[in-house]
């Protein structure tokens, strides 16, 4: 399995990510990029991904249950490239691109290099009902979270919009971590151990911080800590 | 010809997506388009009883994807609108037997032949939902002004986008502005609010619509009605038009002159 997890290449391209998966049986290579996806869930969780599968010749059985398999663990597969004419037939009756804008791209991202608390993940909203962003670290989302949708990060949160969903700050156990939003209305809010809902608010909403205070879940005004 | 093809789904279910199939088919079908409507609720059909032709189905959209016959032989033509056609589900079977790509290779045959593709999808967000939107250009994605038909529909717009069949067109079904002024009923502004997405259709309350239904005559032929009115312009904008609309407000002259807004 080793040998064959040095046949996968990930690259960071405009849309997502590019896999090139090549030089061994499908099925010996399908079942290794599930290994690596499942190891490193949360690098993977929500991303766009392409895949380059060289001269492999797919049918529809194969394609289709290796996207299934990634949609389960909240990958979308939406290209694929291949040599191969049959391939790519199959990946247009699925309805999935055979090409991408920058098929060889130079850019390469690195992987899992990041240290808990400093690194985010960038998150363009809105996140919808059954949206689950999950990630060691902090996370912004630009756009609203609705309800139905749920956050969790080792680290803070912060919604540059409604956040009506569920969000966890601090999945890990930091008790410094906060959850910001332009409107903060989660369903549920957790940082650390702690849970809370939002209480019915009246008027007009204002961006607002909620933090951890000697054990309690506080919500504060934007303002307020801005004219300290 | 080429067709667009066009899938109704909801996720939550009794939000009025055959009933809207129904209806904006047969509103095109009467603009003089021509029309094909696909029941994708394989196992429980329903599309048929709504249009009347229940009585006239011999092949289904089964018999046509495993070859038991020609795909003519199962588009049922309806009386009143000679460019509309059914195909309808099996009621046999259940939504196994049908795959994506079985649909897009039927709607790649069918494009050929019609203006419009109408496809009912079945409620929920499994193998019948990403059936009906396999070969769909555009999706209308129905919602109720109720928080649970709302949540259910972010759930499916937010399902489009991941099967790049995005950006989803929004119907609000069965408002009563009477209930929205009182601040018993989720608002088209509330809705919007929520699921942010451009709205195509506002259809209001109306019991004709359940009457229509169990006649199998879509309102949509009757020019008296408000959701009828409702349907056509639906239609309209499906077919590139600006409709503004409809004042669902104001009810009758006698109230406005009273100075009811």
């Amino acid at each position: 399995m080793a040998e064959t997890s040095s046949l996968i290449q990930i690259k960071g391209v405009r849309d997502g990510l590019l896999i090139t998966l090549g030089g061994a049986d499908w099925a010996d290579l399908a079942t290794a990029f599930v290994k690596n996806v499942d190891e490193r869930s949360s690098f993977f969780n929500g991303a766009r991904v392409a895949l380059d599968v060289g001269v492999n010749e797919l049918r529809v059985a194969e394609l289709s249950a290796l996207r299934d398999q990634l949609s389960e663990r909240g990958i979308a597969l939406w290209a694929v490239l291949s040599e191969s004419r049959v391939t790519e037939t199959t990946a247009q009756n699925l309805g999935l691109a055979t090409r991408i804008s920058k098929p060889r791209p130079m850019e390469v991202r690195e992987v899992v290099d990041e240290l808990p608390g400093d690194a985010a993940k960038w998150v363009k909203g809105p996140l919808r009902s059954g949206g689950r962003v999950q990630f060691d670290g902090n996370i912004v989302v630009m756009g609203d979270v609705n309800p139905g949708a749920e956050i969790v990060a080792s680290g803070s949160v912060i919604v540059w919009g409604r956040l009506r969903g569920v969000v966890h700050a601090g999945a890990q156990g930091d008790d410094q971590a906060v959850v910001c939003a332009l409107e903060l209305a989660p369903t549920q809010l957790r940082i650390a151990g702690e849970i809370a809902v939002s209480p019915k608010k009246q008027g007009k909403s204002q961006p607002e911080i909620a933090c951890l205070k000697d054990g309690q879940l506080v919500a504060k005004p934007w303002q307020d800590l801005t004219g300290r | 010809m080429t067709a667009k093809v066009v899938t109704v789904a909801s996720g939550k279910g009794g939000v009025g997506k055959t009933t809207s199939v129904a209806n904006i088919a047969v509103a095109l079908a009467s603009r003089g388009q021509k029309v094909t409507c696909i029941d994708g609720d394989i196992g429980l059909r329903n599309l048929d009883v709504i249009l009347g032709l229940e009585n006239r189905i011999v092949y289904d959209l089964v018999d046509v994807i495993e070859g038991r016959c020609r795909l003519r032989q199962a588009m049922i033509r309806d009386k009143r609108l000679p460019e509309l056609y059914l195909i309808p589900a099996a009621q046999t079977r259940d939504k196994t037997a049908v795959s994506p790509s079985d649909m897009v290779r039927l709607c790649d045959e069918l494009r050929q032949e019609v203006d419009w593709i109408i496809i009912d999808s079945p409620a929920g967000i499994e193998r019948g939902f990403k059936n009906a939107i396999a070969a769909a250009d555009r999706v209308l994605v129905m919602t109720n002004p109720e928080v649970s038909a709302v949540r259910d529909a972010d759930r499916v717009i937010g399902l489009l986008d991941a099967e790049e069949k995005g950006p989803a067109a929004l119907v609000i079904n069965r408002l009563d502005p009477a209930m929205v002024k009182r601040g018993d009923m989720l608002s088209v502004e509330d809705v919007l609010d929520l699921l942010a997405v451009e709205l195509i259709g506002i259809i209001p309350e109306d019991e004709n619509v359940i009457v229509a239904s169990n006649r199998g005559q879509p309102l949509a032929l009757d020019g008296k009605s408000k959701a009828g009115q409702a349907f056509q312009n639906i239609a309209r904008r499906l077919m590139g038009e600006q409709v503004p609309f409809m004042d669902l407000e104001s009810q009758n002259l006698f109230q406005r002159l009273l100075g009811r807004k």
